[in-house]
């Protein structure tokens, strides 16, 4: 193994002129950003810990404290272990695995390079999908004992998934099978096979052996059947694609800078194309128009800004512009829909839920986004597709995505900025899933809303009241079906007209097919909020008695009514006194273990934290419960109609 | 201003300026109550006016803090007081009291007690007490084993801590700011720049440094092959012992006594950017914290150190 003093930088011992006028020249290379990746133990990290090394990027105490830990745990016994170089975490150095994703510099007179090393074990796929979004290039690593594996095709199926169409195949290890040609080949071959289905066609293989150095950074002599470039110079050469200014202009507004009276900026990243002071721009989704006044820097106005660029826009005229909004040009506008067919790949533990609503970043704009059906997931294997109704942590499924507003979008083959996406669990606010956006839904044009001469301020004036839901949320036994029943019989009694909707009955019929999973709770709310929506339409005060333990669900009924036509009721009763109560024994067949998934003892309550109403049942009887619903209705003006003109 | 390659395609330089403004535009759009940490290094300068140029012609909308452990070199202090007032921001400035009233310093109580007490406890404390969400640092991704793994947006418990093991997935440039109340996020606008990217853009950019980067002649003393300059009378001399004229700049500012100098001429970036290609040790070998063990940074990062 080589391990002689690294390539001296040139230019360093240059004169004082000439050094000037060399960092200038350092000051103007372009950037590569590339990914490694491959099967566990083909030696990713050993691969660039051996980029690093020789790209003279390890300094002499570094790597006094990596011959100590070499000592310690590495695995080449005394020679250096150039993995430890890379992986981090000190969880990592004690199993010999990459768990996460490691971001690597390096830079030669030519480039600057940017490595993302991810980790090959299946349960860190979302740590690939991280890695290759922002990657121009993949390295795949394919162990030349093994050949192609398992790993290779789902890394590379989602390489070529999130949009790199530019790959090196590193073939490693070749010092392990005698530098053999044939062996070499084979792999090639059975690749270039598999990269053509996948839409990877722009490959160039290379045998390597990374732990001793062989065409990594300087072609081998131990390889001569090999003709082409050694993998530092192909990074080198590699043609990066240029964002393509002649792709019409597009930038999300990230700020609106408003200093004062005079100025009136939008800030963004330009995502396509060029702009210029005299373009005429579009704002989407609004539509409106105007002309671009200047493009300003802190280095003065600029003349244009080109793709990948931070700047901030004036415009001529004043346009109602926020945060989330596209700016675009006049003669190529974006499209705009809020209902989707997407990819997307699920990184998290708990599975995606069908019905659910997840807020979703796309650019600069947040929505709240419900996965309509999941249509299938994909066998990275056999790229065959599979019928599936949930995703999984490291799933890739098919989806439909119905937002809660249009948004202006670009697919994502055309634009990963425009048309890349993640996902939002709403309560724990993680990043539970990513997502590309392909193209719009017509089935929302295809529908089209029937409109009624009879509207719902007409039924609701014939019953001189206001259509409205209550919405009794609490723990099983806690008191909401007795207090439900009361609050009806005292409207009933006022000549109101009421409807309840009660989770135990509600289950006897409509909702018979579904048990008591998350996925079928998300549902059973899903379907009796819209139902109570109908009522309330049909000018029905309704009262809705339910469990309903999660607050995404809960946000999703409220954001289906009109302002101020829901009314959450936290029926507040402790775990201990409800289950001191149990008036249908079910707390102690939960306790038993005869019943599964039961709130409060094996499935979680998220109490509301904005109800309109909280009743504590240890101070208040149900009586005086009743009445306080029955009051608060009154004082919000929903047991008077709305003054408006009959037809 | 930094130049472009090609009409069609940015240079590194700019392409990592436009992500550093992304990213810093992003935590201000989506955060209630964002920070700027500044530690007056290169890192913080180069941070400051990248801050500057994303938010032009505005101020930088939030505050800068600067986490006190009142033995930084008198040139840093004069450095942060003149560069808060020409970027037109606030300047808090935080000491641990508890630390203040115990006489904490590093010469009596070591490096690792200093640290954890004036630094790490010491960040804690000032964002609580101005409930900030979102804390901006210079940390770059290259500095260290642990940090090259770390977000952009890097979220911490209530209690400050960091969880390496379940980090949110980042991808494209699309940060989650989201978190619950109490909790807070720890942004990184700096994650993808190396030194080298960091000396250039200064060069390129003719960015205000604190003079210390640059070589003079300065008192030090020698201790444990570590050159210590004498900046004030504090630092206690052993018998005989008796600070030396040389001619030295450091790599990496943090507490005098606990920064080590190196012997040099480069008295322009140029010759720092020159002398650095030639260099033979990493920056942070200055910085004695890092050598506690191989994990030490991991660790203190988990605790809540920046």
């Amino acid at each position: 193994m080589s391990t002689s003093t690294p390539h001296p930088i040139p230019g360093a011992d240059r004169s004082e002129a000439d050094f000037e006028a060399y960092l200038r020249g350092l000051e103007r290379k372009d950037l590569l950003r590339f990914i490694t990746c491959g099967s566990v133990d083909d030696g990713k990290s050993s691969l660039i810990g051996r980029l690093l090394y020789e790209s003279q990027l390890i300094y002499e105490d570094q790597l006094a404290s990596l011959e100590a830990d070499s000592r310690k745990v590495g695995t080449r016994g005394a020679e250096i272990d150039f993995a430890l170089l890379v992986d981090g975490l000190a969880a990592e150095r004690e199993q010999g695995i990459t768990i996460d994703v490691a971001y690597r510099f390096f830079s030669t007179e030519r480039r600057k390079f940017i490595v993302a090393d991810t980790p090959g074990h299946e349960q860190y796929t979302r740590n690939m999908v991280t890695g290759a979004s922002t990657a121009d290039l993949a390295v795949i690593l394919i162990d030349a004992r093994k050949g192609v594996l398992t790993q290779t095709r789902r890394h590379s199926y989602i390489a070529s998934l999130l949009g790199i169409r530019k790959v090196v195949l590193a073939v490693n290890k070749m010092d392990l099978v005698g530098y053999d040609q044939a062996t070499f080949q084979a792999i090639v071959r059975e690749y270039r096979e598999f990269g053509a289905r996948i839409g990877l066609t722009d490959i160039v293989a290379i045998p390597v052996s990374a732990v001793v150095g062989d065409n990594v950074i300087e072609r081998s002599a131990a390889t001569p059947w090999y003709s082409g470039p050694a993998l530092l110079r192909q990074l080198e050469d590699v043609e990066i694609d240029s964002a393509g200014p002649a792709r019409p202009f597009r930038m999300p507004v990230q700020w609106v800078n408003r200093p004062h009276q005079d100025f009136r900026g939008y800030a963004g990243q330009v995502a396509s194309g060029t702009v210029r002071p005299g373009d005429r721009v579009r704002v989407l989704p609004s539509g409106r128009e105007s002309t671009v006044q200047r493009v300003v820097s802190a280095d003065g106005d600029l003349s244009q800004a080109d793709a990948g660029q931070s700047v901030t826009l004036v415009l001529a005229t004043e346009v109602d512009v926020s945060r989330g909004d596209v700016l675009c040009a006049c003669d190529a506008p974006l499209e705009v829909a809020s209902q989707f067919e997407a990819t997307v790949v699920w990184m998290h533990e708990e599975p995606l839920l069908q019905g659910r609503q997840y807020l979703l970043k796309a650019g600069t704009r947040t929505v709240s986004a419900t996965i309509a059906p999941v249509k299938y997931k994909v066998n990275v294997n056999t790229l065959d597709d599979v019928p599936a109704e949930r995703l999984e942590l490291n799933d890739i499924g098919v989806c439909e995505l119905e937002f809660d507003r249009p948004i202006a979008f670009a697919p994502y083959a055309e634009n990963r900025t425009l048309g890349g996406f993640i996902l939002i669990d709403r309560l724990t606010n993680n990043t539970v899933g990513a997502g590309l956006l392909h193209f719009a839904l017509r089935r929302s044009q295809n529908i089209h809303w029937q409109a009624l001469d009879v509207d719902r301020n007409v039924r609701a004036a014939q019953k001189t009241q206001r259509g409205c839901v209550l919405w009794l949320t609490g723990l099983s036994g806690a008191g909401k079906s007795t207090i439900a029943n009361l609050v009806d019989k005292r409207l009933v009694a006022a000549g109101r007209h009421t409807y309840v909707l009660d989770g135990d009955n509600v289950r006897h019929g409509l909702n018979k097919d579904l048990g008591f999973t998350a996925q079928d709770r998300v549902e059973n709310i899903r379907r009796v909020a819209e139902v109570a929506k109908l009522m309330a339409d049909a000018g029905l005060i309704t009262l809705v008695s339910f469990i309903s333990p999660f607050r995404s669900e809960r946000r999703m009924a409220r954001e289906l009514m009109l302002p101020g036509e829901f009314l959450e009721v936290y029926v507040d009763t402790p775990l201990a006194v409800a289950e001191a109560r149990d008036p249908k024994g079910l707390y102690r067949k939960a306790r038993r273990g005869e019943l599964s998934n039961f709130t409060g003892i094996d499935s979680p309550y998220e109490a509301p934290e904005n109800a309109e109403i909280r009743i504590d049942t240890t101070r208040l009887s149900s009586e005086q419960a009743a009445e306080l619903i029955v009051e608060t209705l009154d004082r919000a003006g929903l047991l008077t109609p709305r003054v408006v003109a009959t037809p | 201003m930094i130049s472009q390659s090609s009409p069609d395609r940015l240079t590194h330089l700019q392409r990592l300026e436009s992500e550093s403004i992304h990213i810093l535009r992003e935590v201000v759009a989506e955060c209630e109550r964002p920070v700027m940490l500044y530690s007056i290094g290169k890192d913080s300068a180069v941070m400051l006016h990248l801050a500057c140029k994303a938010f032009f012609p505005a101020a930088p909308p939030f505050p800068l803090l600067h986490v006190d452990t009142t033995w930084k070199f008198q040139a840093m202090y004069e450095m942060r007081d003149r560069m808060a007032k020409a970027a037109g921001m606030d300047l808090l400035v935080h000491i641990n009291p508890e630390g203040l009233a115990r006489g904490i310093n590093p010469i009596t109580h070591g490096s690792q007690l200093h640290t954890d007490v004036m630094k790490t406890q010491g960040l804690r404390q000032a964002l609580d007490k101005y409930g900030f969400d979102a804390a901006l640092g210079g940390a770059r991704r290259d500095e260290e084993k642990s940090r090259a793994k770390e977000r952009v947006f890097s979220f911490r418990s209530a209690a400050h801590r960091w969880d390496p093991k379940n980090q949110r997935p980042e991808l494209w440039s699309l940060y989650n700011a989201r978190k619950l109340r109490g909790e807070s996020i720890r942004v990184f606008p700096l994650s993808n720049w190396t030194e080298l990217d960091i000396w250039q853009y200064i060069h390129a950019e003719s960015i205000p440094i604190v003079p210390l980067y640059l070589a003079a002649e300065r008192p030090v003393v020698e201790r444990g092959g570590a050159l210590v300059m004498v900046d004030d009378e504090r630092l206690p001399l052993a018998e005989g012992e008796r600070p030396q004229l040389r001619r030295i700049r450091f790599r990496t500012l943090g507490c005098y006594p606990l920064t080590g100098a190196i012997e040099s001429d480069a008295d322009t970036v140029p010759a720092v950017i020159r002398e650095m290609l030639l260099a033979r040790t990493s920056e942070r070998q200055g910085r004695l914290i890092d050598h506690d063990g191989a994990a030490s940074m991991e660790q203190k990062k988990q605790e809540g150190y920046f």
